[in-house]
């Protein structure tokens, strides 16, 4: 699962980028890029940029400096076609809106007027639901499904058009584990399997450590990115963290540990303060 | 079977002008109003609703200075106020409670000014009552000549934005990356909000406007699963609201002699009713039980 294939095209090159909000650079040089099939994971503290990054890839930002390249164009308009999940949704119980029907609204909620039923949209939609192992609570109102159910409507609705690359902002937030590791298998299965490229951020590594195939990591408003094996190093994410940070691998485990005894360690952040395993 | 006709609707009802005239204007607003008001609810714009009805009493009491129509003043000060709403700003919830606020104010402010003159420099008496509290048996010539443009038209905006102001009230995030343009759909949600308040205030008063935008959605949601579902029923809710609310005060005059009771009282009654006869029945289904019900299926996957 480890990054093989790169003989196509990026879906996604970002050279160079610079985002400045009001007076604030808040990213400085950014580069990466994003192959399809591929499961990336965008990590760092918590305001170090990650929702900025998304939302300039969508153009909702104007650039600095710097360029970002979607399908290998700059058009702005082409980027309508990449697959958003936003931080933090609040879907009420009282909005008469079904799991079914969100993920309907994202094949045509743009269009004007109504429509009338259809079989083939039927079928799309519950080929989605399907493949988001959301069929049980597909009649259910949105908002009365739990978190990680939401979430997995929220990525069927993404997912539905089709689009190359698929963008997730902290989608793991307010999950309890068990939803998190389901989420996350999802997403590494609908990458390969679909052969789409998926961006998704996150302010703690651990739930992603098996499953990313590259990550991009975010820290005073600069990037690096790479193989998760490279770039999983104790100078790296010490650099990336602002503290010490150890990494060891122990019979194909990675445990990454932040001392408290470290003179660097600063208390009350809430990412990767405690000792974790993973398998790959 | 001819009798109990008779008892139910007493005779005249249906060949007096004013009792035609109030059916057909309160089952527009009512229709129009249950509408909108399903996506007022959903976006949480309650509070948006009542201060526009608010405002535009006092278009509908300036009217009667001007010697307009009534309906054009409410719509008037209506679009005014939706439009200062928006300008004002919304794109926080809170900022959006506070600009209402300031609106709103200003607009009752208005409307006291407009209702003192009314009083003492015309004859018209009851204005203050007709204006706040709506006066349907006695409803202006031509009205409905306007209720049917302004109905018309408000039904035609929301068929043609229905899904993506379904959209953007669900999440505008979501409807934002889908292309949509969030602030311009959210600006005519507000415009049509003021039109169906007008509507409304023209039958039941601007202060009870609120009842007939609120309550039949209110109560719809509560019951129906799918939007258009909530939709036609909301819209069912409002319109038997209205035309039972009619027959009853036209019938009241029976029961206290001569003394009809308020039609607008009889309606606000009967949405409030509904709403909590509906509550009643979905209670058991919904809220804080249903929540932990919903969460525990899960699919076999793991």
């Amino acid at each position: 699962m480890s990054a093989s294939i790169r003989n196509s095209e990026p879906v996604l090159t970002v050279s160079n980028m610079s985002v400045v909000l009001g007076n604030k650079e808040i990213l400085d040089d950014v580069n990466f890029e994003l192959h399809s099939g591929e499961f990336s994971g965008l990590i760092g503290p918590n305001g170090s940029g990650k929702t900025t990054l998304l939302r300039a890839i969508l153009g909702f930002h104007r650039l600095a400096e710097g360029s970002i390249l979607f399908e290998g164009s700059a058009e702005f308009a082409r980027r309508r076609s990449i697959g958003y999940v936003p931080q933090k949704i609040q879907l009420d119980p009282d909005i008469p809106v079904r799991a079914r029907d969100l993920v309907e609204l994202g094949l045509d909620g743009q269009r004007l007027g109504i429509r009338l039923p259809s079989k083939e949209r039927r079928r799309q939609v519950d080929e989605m639901l399907r493949a988001v192992n959301a069929e049980a609570f597909a009649d259910q109102r949105i908002g009365e499904l739990s978190g990680g159910q939401q979430q997995r409507i929220l990525i069927a609705h993404a997912l539905i058009r089709r689009p190359r690359l698929l963008l997730l902002d902290e989608p793991l937030a307010n999950l309890d584990i068990r939803s998190v590791a389901e989420v996350v298998t999802l997403l590494n299965q609908l990458a390969h399997e679909q052969q789409i490229a998926i961006l998704l951020s996150a302010h703690d590594i651990n739930p992603l450590m098996g499953a990313m195939d590259r990550l991009v990591y975010l820290a005073n408003g600069h990037a690096a990115s790479g193989p998760v094996s490279e770039v999983i190093d104790g100078a790296v994410l010490s650099n990336l963290y602002g503290y010490h940070v150890d990494v060891i691998r122990v019979h194909g485990r990675i445990l990454i540990t932040t001392g408290p005894g470290d003179e660097y360690f600063e208390p009350g952040r809430d990412c990767a303060t405690s000792e974790t395993s993973n398998s790959p | 079977m001819k009798t109990l006709l008779t008892f139910i609707f007493e005779p005249g009802f249906f060949s007096s002008q004013p009792v035609l005239t109030a059916l057909f204007v309160s089952g527009v607003a009512a229709i129009v109003s249950a509408v909108v008001g399903i996506f007022t609810v959903i976006r949480g714009q309650a509070f948006a609703g009542h201060s526009l009805a608010d405002v535009s009493s006092a278009g509908g009491s300036a009217s009667y200075l001007l010697g307009v129509n009534p309906l054009l003043g409410f719509l008037g000060m209506a679009i005014l106020g939706a439009g200062g709403m928006e300008l004002v700003g919304v794109e926080r919830a809170r900022g959006r409670d506070l600009a209402t606020g300031v609106v709103f104010g200003a607009g009752l402010g208005l409307a006291a000014l407009f209702l003192y003159l009314d009083v003492t420099t015309t004859s018209t008496s009851g204005t203050t009552i007709a204006v706040l509290f709506g006066s349907m048996f006695a409803i202006p010539s031509r009205t409905e000549f306007l209720v049917v443009i302004i109905g018309s038209a408000t039904l035609i905006i929301l068929i043609a934005l229905y899904r993506p102001l379904l959209l953007s009230s669900i999440n505008p995030e979501i409807a934002a990356v889908q292309g949509i343009r969030v602030r311009l759909v959210g600006l005519v949600q507000m415009l049509v909000l003021g039109s169906a308040v007008a509507l409304s205030a023209i039958s039941v008063g601007a202060i009870l406007s609120t009842a007939l935008l609120i309550g039949p959605a209110a109560t719809a949601l509560r019951l129906a699963k799918r939007p258009n579902l909530a939709i036609w029923l909301a819209a069912l809710i409002g319109l038997g609201a209205a035309w039972l609310g009619i027959l009853l005060a036209y019938d009241s005059a029976d029961w206290i002699p001569g003394h009809n009771l308020p039609v607008s009282f009889l309606i606000v009654m009967l949405v409030f009713l509904t709403y909590v006869i509906a509550s009643l029945i979905s209670g058991r289904g919904r809220g804080i039980a249903s929540a932990k019900i919903a969460t525990p299926i899960r699919s076999g996957r793991s």
